[in-house]
């Protein structure tokens, strides 16, 4: 039977998630110069497009398909092209429509590639990224997909009906929306991404500081937004463990930003917009994985805490000399670690996930294996993306041309500019009709000379 | 005739302007521009990361006036763009050789 109530709320919350995507592409558009607004937005959007057309012919399958071993991977086959999902069958979690989990879990594989490009503004080639973002999604999300979000499954009798992923199994680590499988995995491709392309030129010399903060703003605002879907969401149902994770993604949020604005000011002396706008993406970042295993004291926690590491974290670019553009590594790296671990910490039996950490004398039972899940999905990301980037450098080539990245990926790749600020006649550029009436115009002139 | 071109700070630009109308100044010509002198620039941070901006937002200012008004020109900008802290601008003089009103085509003094 169809809960209707369960199934609205999951297909409003898989909207939510959808437009976190585009809520990304605002807030690293903002953060990038002017030059490359329009690539850094068309890098979310093209994951957006391509992630799900793979994700309907393969991808759900080998995230959700019967397990085909050691909870690695899910059956390619099972559900090639959605196939069989059509018919009226309700999820064997219970009232969802297969269709509405499909079409949730599909969102959450779009953004984690989204989140990716942040590491790599301004100078990847957009085919190659497309590329990347192909391959990546088939080698690493939807196995780690398969790893943490696939819950084995048994009928009345316990004869088991389905085989899911080691880590939300056999380990049996909490990560509620994804902290591993969406944060880390990202974080960690982010590095190695940064790692293969190389600094941008003049890191570390020149300002690249964020051409449009108000931008930054309104994308940090609606990824908040969207996160309720994603959280909250993560309940696959209109229940209880929804309503607490909703609350915690609120307060958690909250205290990440008061966090990160407070080191700003006592650090540089000025609490900024863009600390802010941080701060929010820190603080949803990390109460992901933790948002139905602590109280709404415990969210504070996770939050301050994750708002100050991930605030102190952005600068270690700098220091170590990797150039991650826009702090995937410093925020969603960080930020996935601080919430996953620290659920080992501050979770508690109270909670809907029913686990008491260390600080509720749960002893260490649940934070080892908060630490394995989370190391497991950081190293296979890691390994994995320096391979597939390498692989398509010394191929199709990954990065731009020194000359192409410092005239501006917009013009170069995508033949648009972001901005006209001109307001003369026609800001120097001619209309393609009135450009044509030009030059028959001179051509006639000529024929007459 | 001479040009007198003013660099001033930019919320010092409704003073120089209406200082200038107060003496019967009948144009001029403001453009936005950026650079740097003994104020240098500032610092901005971003996620922690300092950056030092070298150029100083500026209002240019143009006037063309007869060589007599050329003084009484610069005196006005300078008493009203003036705050005495570092920063405040330059004012300079130079001599034009030729005037023209695109509309009738008058030249000179008759241009001004």
């Amino acid at each position: 039977m169809v809960n209707t109530g369960d199934t609205a709320w999951i297909l409003t919350s898989a909207a939510l998630v959808l437009l976190m995507t585009p809520g990304l592409a605002l807030f690293y558009g903002g953060m990038v110069r002017a030059k490359s607004v329009l690539n850094m937005m068309m890098m979310s959007f093209g994951a957006l497009a391509l992630i799900s057309v793979l994700w309907v012919l393969y991808g759900y399958s080998f995230a959700f398909g019967d397990d085909v071993g050691f909870g690695l991977l899910g059956d390619p086959t099972e559900f090639f092209g959605l196939a069989g999902l059509m018919e009226d069958v309700t999820t064997e979690e219970g009232g969802l429509p297969a269709m509405a989990f499909v079409g949730f879990q599909a969102v959450f594989a779009i953004i984690t590639v989204a989140l990716i490009s942040g590491a790599i503004a301004d100078r990847a080639k957009f085919g190659s990224w497309m590329v990347f973002a192909g391959i990546w999604a088939t080698v690493v999300y939807f196995p780690v997909a398969h790893w943490v979000f696939d819950f084995t499954l048994t009928d009345d009798d316990g004869v088991v009906t389905h085989t899911g992923g080691w880590i939300a199994n056999e380990l049996a680590a909490i990560d509620f929306a994804g902290g591993t499988a969406v944060h880390i995995n990202a974080g960690a491709a982010g590095l190695a991404l940064a790692l293969v392309l190389g600094k941008r030129r003049g890191f570390g010399r020149d300002a690249m500081r964020p051409h449009n903060l108000p931008l930054v703003m309104i994308g940090a605002g609606l990824l908040w937004f969207g996160w309720f879907g994603f959280n909250a969401g993560s309940a696959l149902a209109a229940n209880n463990t929804a309503a607490v994770a909703w609350v915690n993604t609120l307060v958690a949020t909250g205290a990440a930003t008061l966090a990160w604005l407070l080191v700003e000011k006592m650090r540089d002396g000025h609490s900024t917009s863009l600390g802010g706008a941080s701060g929010v993406v820190a603080g949803l970042v990390a109460i992901t994985p933790a948002c139905s295993a602590v109280s709404p004291i415990g969210a504070i926690v996770i939050g301050a805490v994750a708002g100050a590491l991930c605030a102190l974290a952005v600068g270690l670019k700098f220091k170590l000399g990797y150039d991650d553009s826009l702090d995937v590594v410093g925020v969603h790296l960080v930020g996935g670690l601080v919430g996953t671990i620290l659920v080992g910490f501050v979770g508690t039996a109270a909670a809907p996930a029913g686990v008491d950490g260390l600080f509720y004398g749960g002893g260490v039972d649940q934070l080892w294996r908060q630490v394995v899940g989370a190391l497991a999905v950081l190293a296979y990301s890691f390994v994995l993306t320096l391979v597939i980037g390498f692989l398509i450098q010394k191929t199709i080539g990954f990065r731009l041309t020194e000359e192409d990245e410092i005239t501006g990926i917009d013009t170069v790749v995508h033949a648009e500019s972001g901005y006209d600020f001109a307001s003369l006649g026609g800001g120097g550029s001619t209309a393609p009709l009135a450009g044509q009436a030009r030059a028959e115009a001179r051509n006639t002139e000529g024929s007459r000379a | 005739m001479k040009l007198v071109t003013a660099i001033v700070k930019p919320f010092k630009l409704d003073d120089v302007k209406n200082a200038l109308e107060l003496i019967g100044i009948a144009g001029l010509t403001v453009s936005e521009v950026q650079g740097f002198g003994r104020q240098r620039g500032h610092t901005e941070v971003y996620r922690g990361a300092e950056y030092q901006v070298d150029f100083v937002p500026k209002v240019r200012i143009e006037v063309v006036v007869g060589e007599i008004e050329a003084a009484r020109v610069v005196d006005a900008i300078v008493e009203a763009a003036s705050t005495g802290q570092i920063g405040d601008g330059k004012v300079w003089v130079t001599t034009i050789d030729e005037i023209v009103r695109v509309r009738t085509g008058e030249r000179g003094a008759d241009a001004l």
